[in-house]
């Protein structure tokens, strides 16, 4: 089975810094992959190339098993309308209402008729479980937790092939991180599509990955199903993982 | 061994790469005000806000300088027993300098800085990203509408400066010169060419996408949280009014000759 996304030995230099030295990772439909590392590790530079924000200086993207650093702009903005991105803020347009904001694309990309986005821009909300009284407010007036929904409503109203999460629990509260963590498993699995993640939080790896992978130094260091994360026999997922300060990896502080 | 001449050449070639930057973002930006996509909706809003709602600071600056230019041309007029010239230098100055270059420097402060401000933000909070994400091209939808409207609005705002202006200088004239009201005006009309006002206007213009594509290319470029925004409103602001001035001359020279 080919995969959905394979990002090929993916090196990216910025401020004079290797930050990624060779990248590989692959994802499959319907499956979800979550890579886990230190800060500033590279993860969400990862995603950024992957998402075609960022141009690696070597390597492959391939989507379906086309290179798309290689494509076309006109090609490749067809391919990049099967993504959808929840960003670590939640990237909310603040000059827009919550209902606009999920409707985003429909509204300004594929422009369709307002009252038709609303009506699937609060299907969408229906689906994150957001309150549909708060469609015409404002993004600065709903809580963290709330802008996460937003954000992923807004992601997933176009019905996504690849869902990708920068840190989709940073900053929340265990109970409301947990609800974000089984509405991206619903999501997922709802969507049938491939999911791609990072994070730092290790419940939050084990609630929504089906594959673990670890960053660290610029490259994919360990992979392996969840199941295995406890026995990875990898010094460097074991202490990130027990999150100890003393071990091969040295604390940034 | 240290060559003293190294961090001359350095600073010029670093000026030079920010130059070709600039110049590139400029005319991307163009481009994109004349290709599809386009967003009427955003480009009407941005018409209100830089062209509407810029009008009372225009008209504060426009009367009291054409206020000011009246009395001064007056004492310097009279040195030459030529006081009666004050209506024809007042609207020469006004729409041929004063106004377009004075709507720009104030519009360098209120626009300008709210582009650069506005963008910077939506660069550090990352929906600049999300923007592209979501299969739009900032571009065309922020960058496009804001240049446009300022380039056409600031023409409209120099009409009204000069207008007013030369108000200015007539209630002066009128009040405390002892200027006869009429003949102000007809000295004032009779005296004016329409390449005068011309020439305003195309500065105007020119001021206009200076300012907008300014404030963008700062904000698109800024990094660096809430210190990032600042420095990249303050560069905005200061750039467009070096640009302004420095690009004020080149226009006037050319049209001079
Ligand atoms: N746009 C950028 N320009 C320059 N450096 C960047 C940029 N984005 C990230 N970096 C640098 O790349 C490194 C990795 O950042 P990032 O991918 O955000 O880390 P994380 O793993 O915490 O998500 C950091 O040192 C960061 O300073
Ligand atoms: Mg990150």
């Amino acid at each position: 089975m080919t995969a959905k996304l394979q990002l090929i030995g993916i090196k990216k230099k910025l401020r004079g810094r290797q930050v990624l030295d060779g990248v590989d990772i692959d994802v499959a439909a319907r499956r979800s992959l979550v890579i886990i590392g230190g800060s500033g590790q590279g993860k969400s530079v990862t995603l950024k190339c992957a998402l075609g924000l960022m141009k690696p200086d070597e390597g492959k993207v391939l989507v379906d098993g086309a290179d798309v650093t290689k494509m076309p702009p006109e090609i490749r903005a067809r391919v990049m309308r099967k993504f959808g991105m929840l960003f670590q803020g939640g990237a909310l347009f603040d000059s827009l209402t919550v209902w606009e904001n999920i409707a985003f694309r429909l509204l300004y990309a594929d422009k369709i008729a307002r009252p038709e986005a609303k009506e699937r821009a609060i299907e969408a909300m229906r689906k994150v479980r957001l309150a549909q009284e708060f469609a015409d407010v404002r993004p600065i007036e709903l809580s963290g937790g709330m802008q996460k929904r937003a954000g992923l409503a807004r992601a997933i109203i176009a019905k996504p092939d690849i869902l990708f999460f920068d840190e989709p629990t940073t900053g929340l509260d265990p109970i409301t991180a947990d609800a974000i963590n089984d509405l991206i498993v619903e999501m997922v699995k709802e969507l049938g599509c491939a999911a791609v993640s990072i994070t730092h939080d290790m419940p939050s790896a084990r609630k929504i990955a089906d594959e673990i992978a670890m960053l660290h130094n610029g490259k994919i260091v360990w992979r392996g199903p969840t199941a295995s994360l406890d026995t990875s026999g990898n010094a460097m997922v074991e202490q990130f993982v027990a999150g100890r300060a003393d071990g091969p990896i040295q604390a940034v502080v | 061994m240290i060559n003293p001449f190294a961090p001359i050449g350095r600073g010029v070639l670093a000026g030079l790469a920010e130059i070709g930057r600039f110049a590139a973002f400029a005319g991307r930006s163009a481009a994109s005000c004349f290709a599809p996509p386009f967003f009427l909706g955003q480009f009407l809003r941005q018409c209100m806000a830089v062209g509407y709602y810029s009008l009372p600071v225009i008209g504060l600056t426009a009367v009291f300088i054409g206020a000011a230019l009246a009395l001064n041309i007056y004492v310097g007029g009279a040195r030459f027993n030529a006081e009666s010239f004050v209506p024809n230098i007042v609207v020469l100055g006004i729409t041929r300098e004063l106004g377009p270059v004075l709507a720009g420097l104030m519009l360098a402060g209120r626009v300008s800085a709210g582009i650069a401000a506005e963008i910077g933000t939506m660069r550090v909070t990352e929906q600049l990203d999300a923007m592209t994400t979501l299969s739009t091209d900032p571009f065309k939808f922020l960058i496009a509408p804001r240049v446009l409207a300022a380039t056409l609005t600031l023409p409209l705002l120099v009409l009204i400066a000069d207008i007013i202006g030369v108000m200015g200088g007539y209630l002066v004239a009128t009040y405390s010169l002892d200027f006869n009201g009429a003949t102000y005006l007809r000295n004032t009309f009779n005296f004016l060419e329409s390449q005068d006002v011309v020439l305003g206007l195309v500065k105007a213009a020119v001021f206009g996408f200076i300012i907008a594509v300014m404030g963008a290319y700062q904000g698109f470029n800024s990094s660096g949280g809430a210190l990032g925004v600042g420095r990249a409103t303050t560069n905005a602001v200061v750039g467009s009014i070096v640009l302004i001035l420095a690009v004020n001359y080149l226009i006037t020279a050319f049209f001079v000759e």
